[in-house]
């Protein structure tokens, strides 16, 4: 019983961070269209800003308050790249989908390649509170606190969006955008705006994943963001396009999917199943779990 | 004689190598309903979005379009409707997955005052109903929701596409008399099927035939003439039906009107 709560719990931390990483991606594709390949840049830029801030930066560090400082700063380095990667490079090439992927594949690569130039290629110790290094005791199992604190993380992050949607200005017109974007700039609204907004949440919640995802690992390396990137893209995909709540729901499924797979099977074979996962719901639901047909 | 509130000059669209207007001209009138008749795939339906710029980015928009003296085809369609050009779509595109009050709230502008009383004065259901999701209404209710969501801001022009397209007939009624009264308040280019709903609304009409201006004038006077309405609109104006037939939306109309571009 408490392989099967560990599994759980381990699988719904793994989930916690696909979901960090895949909310704003499936926010930026259902309201803006951008197939964002660029995404898994801003986890890694979160997660080197952070090991960078613990060990550089007045005021933060490895522990305590300084650690959230160290968070938060890879968080608005996160923010602040996706911002830029909005406003320089997308924005001229919105409904151009081909310049898009194209301009989005070559800075993902040249990301990580600056990367690699400045901090080595292989995984570097991440600096993280101690007790993230322990476990703690749920119903006997021995779950680690790395994953526990992503599962909050994602927890909160997942109020926050529904609530900001829910209850602000920009959060109606990111969900009219979402169904009708064309319609909401017939209302005399710049969705631009929006655009710009959905970028920079998304790259806070991607910049989140790294630094919590680094905390969980133990370690921060360049390509960290590119292979996350893909099981997010999965999680967008089931989900459903622009729905952050199906994303929660897919990350979910994926994450037990892949977790209790390579327990009871042989490792890597959960990832073969998530792709075969991926195939049922694109047979029986194209739109995704929580997904709309998009218009406009 | 009064200056028109819209002037299109010349107008010509391209969509994906299809010459779907080519140099259409003609005014509106700054009161009252000008209605934009011509059969299925003249054109109609793409003047009014090219002149509130919503024409998709593989096509091409030549002319001038001047509401009073300002020039609209260089500016952003959020830009022209905040600066007084209402729209209201084809198939309503209301949000469905919001609610009546959240599609409302939606039009709200900064720094002015939402004219609630005017919308729910003109539909009280959508205040009724205000809680809804707008996809669950029906579909006289959505049309309702759309014109009063173009309504909750002040306007210096109204584009109404085929506000009766698909409605019942009492619903069809419910909707001419809003529009009747909306039009003593700010003109109206209309476009327009139901030649019942034209006959009650329109003062002056232009019609669209293959993508050119194949007739303007006084509306009554064009309903008045059988043969002119049939050669035009392929239906005789006294059988008060939906004219158009034929031809995908996009497409030049296969049978062309008389080509007498007068394009006043």
């Amino acid at each position: 019983m408490d392989t099967i709560i560990l599994l759980t719990l381990t699988g719904l931390g793994l989930a916690a961070l696909y979901f960090l990483v895949a909310s704003g991606l499936s926010l930026v594709f259902g309201l803006a269209d951008v197939l964002n390949f660029a995404h898994g840049l801003f986890l890694g830029v979160g997660a080197y800003a952070t090991w960078w801030a613990a060990g550089n930066l007045p005021g933060a560090g490895p522990d305590g308050l300084g650690f959230v400082v160290a968070v938060a700063f890879g968080v608005a380095a996160g923010t602040l790249m996706a911002v830029l990667v909005e406003l320089v490079l997308i924005r001229p090439l919105y409904s151009r989908t081909i310049e898009q992927v194209l301009v989005t594949v070559g800075l993902s690569l040249a990301g990580v390649a600056l990367l690699q130039a400045t901090w080595g290629a292989d995984a570097r110790p991440f600096p993280r509170p101690e007790w993230t290094r322990q476990v703690t005791s749920i119903l006997g199992a021995q779950v680690p606190n790395g994953g526990l604190l992503l599962i909050i993380a994602a927890v909160l992050v997942l109020a926050a969006i529904l609530a900001f949607l829910q209850w602000t200005r920009y959060g109606l017109i990111i969900r009219a955008g979402v169904e009708n974007r064309e319609m909401v700039t017939a209302l005399g609204i710049d969705v631009r705006k929006a655009f710009t907004l959905v970028f920079a949440i998304g790259g806070a919640a991607a910049a989140l994943a790294g630094a919590l995802g680094s905390v969980y690992f133990g370690t921060v390396s360049p390509q960290q963001g590119g292979s996350l990137l893909i099981f997010a893209f999965i999680v967008v995909v089931i989900g459903g396009m622009g729905s952050v709540v199906g994303s929660a729901y897919a990350a979910v499924a994926v994450g037990l999917l892949q977790q209790f797979v390579n327990y009871y099977g042989t490792s890597g074979l959960g990832d073969i199943c998530v792709v075969a996962l991926l195939a049922v719901v694109l047979l029986l639901r194209p739109q995704g779990i929580a997904g709309k047909v998009a218009t406009a | 004689m009064t200056e028109p509130v819209l002037t299109v000059e010349d107008l010509s669209v391209r969509i994906a190598g299809l010459h779907i207007l080519q140099g259409v001209s003609f005014t509106v009138a700054p009161t009252g309903v000008t209605v934009l008749l011509g059969r299925n795939g003249v054109g109609k339906t793409t003047t009014l979005r090219a002149i509130v710029g919503l024409t998709p980015r593989n096509g091409e928009v030549r002319g001038t379009v001047r509401m009073s003296t300002r020039s609209l085809l260089e500016q952003p369609t959020h830009r022209l409707v905040r600066g007084g050009l209402g729209y209201v779509p084809e198939d309503r595109c209301v949000f469905a997955g919001l609610t009546v009050a959240e599609n409302l709230r939606l039009a709200e502008r900064r720094g002015t005052t939402a004219a609630y009383d005017r919308v729910f004065a003109l539909f009280p259901e959508l205040d009724r109903r205000s809680r809804q999701r707008a996809g669950s209404l029906s579909g006289g209710q959505q049309q309702m929701l759309a014109i009063g969501r173009v309504l909750l801001n002040d306007n210096q022009l109204l584009l109404v596409d085929e506000p009766t397209k698909g409605l019942a007939p009492k619903v069809v009624t419910e909707v001419a008399e809003v529009l009747e009264r909306v039009a003593e308040s700010v003109p109206v280019l209309l476009v327009e099927q139901n030649l019942a709903v034209v006959r009650r609304l329109a003062h002056d009409a232009v019609v669209l035939a293959a993508g050119r201006v194949a007739w303007t004038g006084d509306a009554q006077e064009l309903l008045s003439a059988t043969a002119l309405t049939k050669s035009l609109l392929g239906v005789g104006s006294a059988q008060g039906e939906h004219h158009g037939a034929g031809t995908e939306p996009g497409a030049p109309a296969s049978t062309p009107g008389p080509a007498r571009e007068d394009g006043s």
